[in-house]
């Protein structure tokens, strides 16, 4: 029984926090690599530009869910299998995920990895 | 890449993997959480442990969106995630938690996962259109830069 609430809490976390890194990674897109700006202009206006993206605020929310959801997780089962598990199954949707929403090239190399992490996932949990 | 975008990466890799494991010590304090209990959810923030993991999650948040400002997501997620190995074998050392065969053969596809992710380009090169056009998002022309 406590397999499955561990098990509905991993989904969850997958599935929120893909939809937070999609977004995250989105609006970070947007912002521009964040080491040019800080050098050109300083710490403050690089926080400023991030925060101003509208998509950042709902990534986060997105994650805040996530980490909820990860704490009850925590409480339900073992430390190694639900860290690995959601975390792990979360890049593997994030590949599918940003592949279709960000069009990132996903090429062979990083569709192996995909494999090669989801199949390791899967004997961590056995 | 650079050496100090490397240094980013390995920041996202043992910030979130410390973190994590501050948090699982102190939810193990506080016992299962019910739904029915949301505030003891709420008030697990007071928790030394969990207030210490909440910490270092956020300076891996910091890593993990400069990480995300140059390069692709399905990049950095996978060069990151042998954190995960760090959390089972920290779970297996501290916690004492079993280690099956099997979930080192698991541990050990991670690994390899991570390497080949790591190994390849950081960044798709059509992303240019959204981002400082001055810096080369391509690995391969990173490297011959510096």
């Amino acid at each position: 029984m406590k397999d499955v609430y561990a098990w509905s809490a991993i989904g969850l976390i997958v599935l929120a926090s893909s939809t937070g890194d999609v977004l995250l990674s989105y609006s970070m897109k947007r912002v521009g690599d964040v080491g040019e700006l800080w050098k050109r202009r300083g710490v403050l206006p690089v926080i400023g530009r991030v925060l101003a993206t509208p998509t950042f605020a709902l990534g986060l929310m997105a994650m805040a869910v996530a980490f909820y959801s990860l704490l009850f997780g925590l409480s339900w089962g073992n430390l190694s299998l639900v860290v690995p598990a959601s975390a792990s199954l979360t890049f593997v949707a994030n590949a599918v995920a940003a592949r279709i929403f960000l069009h990132e090239r996903v090429g062979r190399r990083r569709w192996i990895a995909a494999l090669l992490v989801a199949g390791g996932v899967v004997l961590m949990a056995v | 890449m650079t050496f100090r975008k490397y240094l980013v990466l390995a920041g996202i890799t043992i910030f979130s993997t410390a973190g994590d494991s501050l948090l699982a010590r102190g939810m193990k304090d506080l016992g299962s959480v019910s739904l029915h209990n949301l505030p003891g959810l709420l008030l697990a923030i007071l928790n030394p442990w969990v207030a210490a993991g909440i910490l270092l999650l956020l300076a891996f948040f910091s890593c993990y969106m400069s990480a995300l400002s140059w390069a692709d997501l399905t990049y950095v997620l996978p060069a990151t995630s042998l954190g995960y190995v760090l959390v089972a074998l920290i779970a297996h050392f501290s916690f004492h938690e079993e280690i099956s065969p099997t979930r080192w053969l698991g541990i050990a596809l991670i690994a390899a996962g991570v390497g080949l992710v790591a190994a390849g380009p950081s960044a798709t090169p059509d992303h240019q259109r959204q981002s400082s056009q001055d810096a080369p998002r391509d690995a391969v022309s990173v490297e011959v830069k510096s």
